[in-house]
């Protein structure tokens, strides 16, 4: 037997070696590191255009695409490592914060020609006010999902979320700062301007919660809902859209009390190396074509005003995709909070949680 | 003892991936964000003893389920025929080369409302909800970590001599005499690699808890990986605690066999 398992062992590492020297082959004329979220781009599976691959065969530069879960694990990286990334696609708040602390490049906008193309009311944002060091990728707002056959009447509100009749099958977010702006939009707290005092009121709001509460949950969401496990979450409208896709018993809301408009942008990190391919990404990115391929991939809507025009009405008529302008006006979009007060509200969650 | 050359790249290891890791977390944990001397950590770690207590709760009593259903399999096995033996160390090892997660998201698929276990449940009139409670996690942990349980067990049982076992015999000892006076005693370094084996890890695991149970099942290494992103002095502060206390768990451990489980 130990002849086998060494058998095993050794194909493993022969295969291993065999994939990290075919990544040394080369031909292009440079290279450039992305980083992006997870499962955020269209990626050639099933009928969907394969960006990258278009992008390196139009430009000859080489991507190198790795992939992260949350904006702060982007932000450790660029903070305190030596790697060196060509463009990163925080979220909002994140950009704030980068911006703050001086890791992020001004961007050379007349390198990236298709950003006139962009929406007015996705230039001039909270988190980048002078347009400098963003271009947007994706937006959306968080809404409700919820499962018709156990949720009798339209829920409108955050506060369908506290539904005694649901008890045992709520759902809510696993992430602090998702879960206490919604608590604090019903305490009448501002989710972009908050004290620890309000951060006390959003714990108690939550502490309501947690006894009708299923679970705390992030992309288990999916299997929650599409299985008829739960009946109710509030999650991101691109996302949600998935699930209903998958589960015709799902629909979906969008609360009266307005919601967290979330806008996830490119940008060039400090440590960039090929600034001049970056700005080509990112311009190619822009492309009508290019955002509406992503836009069906991931469901969450574009920015860019040519690929809106691209989509099916049955998208652009889509509500929770894309809302109407008074709705959007309801909508707030998260900034950089204070570390803190941050910490703060991270230690209360957990507690809440234990 | 002496240091030899070839030890030399092994050392090497150890200080980069393990030394330099845990003075650094011994460095966040006695300081505050500003770098400067520090309890204030520990307070906070301390903040989350009933988490701690639930997470040590849990992992002895997965533990224990391991050893009592590890104990008579190790023997069974180490009893049979050279290739049958092969044969079934092998079985047992297979589900460890599939991902944890994967393995992970299978209980939740069979314990689902409606699932095949829930469906066969209601057949007999029992319909409960099987996920999102304590006892789910705990079957996730014994699942997840049992080969680690079963494997020292029985390689320990098969290299006891069989002729000890004839000796007693022998000498009149009847079976549950053979099995206290010579099987167990000389199995017990394999029930202490066991225990470490799976009580380290599962005191430490997270998402194990985030699948499979409910909304107070939280363990501390989730919380170590919710607060550290936010804060890295309390996170490491609660990581130390935990290691300090698996620590003195081992130690303890240690007086029981004569062989070490730590060394």
């Amino acid at each position: 037997m130990k002849k086998f398992i060494s058998l095993v062992l050794a194909l493993i590492i022969s295969l291993s070696a065999t994939v990290v020297l075919s990544g040394c082959s080369s031909g292009y004329e440079s290279e450039i590191n992305v980083y992006n979220w997870g499962e955020y781009i269209a990626d050639g599976s099933e009928d969907y255009v394969d960006v990258i691959d278009e992008f390196e065969k139009e430009y000859n530069i080489k991507v190198n695409y790795t992939t992260y879960e949350t904006n702060e694990e982007l932000y450790n990286i660029l903070s305190s490592s030596n790697s060196s990334y060509d463009v990163v696609i925080p979220s909002d708040y994140m950009i704030e914060k980068l911006i703050k602390e001086d890791l992020l490049q001004k961007l050379d906008y007349s390198n990236i020609p298709n950003y006139d193309d962009v929406m007015d009311k996705f230039k001039g944002l909270s988190f980048d006010p002078n347009n400098e060091y963003s271009v947007p990728y994706q937006w959306g707002v968080v809404g409700i999902v919820y499962n018709k056959e156990m949720v009798k009447e339209t829920p409108d509100s955050w506060e369908d979320l506290w539904n005694k009749d649901l008890a045992g099958s709520i759902l809510q977010f696993n992430n602090s700062r998702d879960a206490y702006a919604i608590a604090m939009q019903l305490c009448g707290v501002n989710p972009t301007d908050f004290t620890k005092a309000d951060i006390d009121k959003a714990t108690a709001k939550l502490k309501e919660q947690k006894p009708l509460l299923k679970k705390y949950v992030m992309d288990q969401v999916f299997a929650e809902m599409e299985n008829d496990q739960s009946a109710i979450a509030p999650y991101y409208a691109g996302d949600i859209t998935t699930m209903m896709d998958n589960n015709e018993n799902l629909g979906c809301a969008l609360p009266k009390e307005g919601s967290n408009l979330y806008v996830d942008a490119m940008c060039v990190p400090k440590s960039a190396q090929n600034k001049e391919g970056a700005e080509k990404f990112i311009n190619f990115m822009t492309s009508p074509e290019i955002s509406k391929a992503n836009s069906d991939y991931i469901a969450y809507a574009t920015p860019v005003q040519g690929a809106y025009d691209l989509m099916d009405d049955e998208v652009k008529n889509n509500p929770l995709i894309y809302p109407t302008e008074e709705y959007l006006d309801k909508c707030y979009t998260f900034n950089d909070v204070d570390k803190d007060i941050y910490a703060y509200m991270q230690e209360q969650f957990v507690k809440l949680m234990s | 003892m002496k240091l030899r050359r070839p030890s030399l790249p092994y050392i090497a290891w150890m200080v980069v991936f393990t030394l330099i890791p845990i003075l650094l977390i011994g460095f966040y944990a006695f300081t505050d964000s500003n770098g400067a001397f520090s309890l204030e950590a520990f307070g906070k770690a301390f903040g989350y003893m009933n988490v701690f207590a639930n997470s040590l709760w849990i992992a002895f009593i997965s533990t224990l389920i391991c050893l009592v259903l590890a104990y008579p399999l190790g023997y069974i096995i180490s009893r049979q025929k050279q290739s049958t033996q092969n044969i079934l160390t092998m079985l047992i090892m297979i589900p460890m080369w599939m991902n944890f997660l994967l393995r992970i998201y299978a209980w939740v698929t069979l314990l689902q409302n409606n699932g095949p276990i829930d469906t066969m449940l209601s057949f007999i009139g029992i319909h409960t909800n099987l996920l999102g409670n304590r006892g789910a996690v705990i079957l996730g942990m014994v699942y997840e970590y049992l080969p680690f349980m079963i494997l020292p067990l029985y390689t320990v049982m098969s290299k006891i001599d069989n002729r000890l076992v004839e000796a007693a015999q022998d000498l009149g000892a009847n079976k549950s005499e053979v099995m206290g006076k010579v099987i167990f005693p000389l199995s017990v370094p394999g029930i202490i690699s066991g225990v470490t084996m799976v009580f380290v890890p599962s005191a430490s695991t997270f998402l194990v808890s985030q699948y499979l149970g409910g909304t107070n099942d939280i363990m501390i290494g989730d919380v170590i990986d919710k607060i550290f992103w936010s804060d890295h002095n309390t996170g490491s502060a609660i990581a130390l605690v935990l290691m300090v206390s698996i620590f003195a768990f081992l130690i303890i451990l240690n007086f029981f066999g004569d062989e070490e489980a730590i060394s």
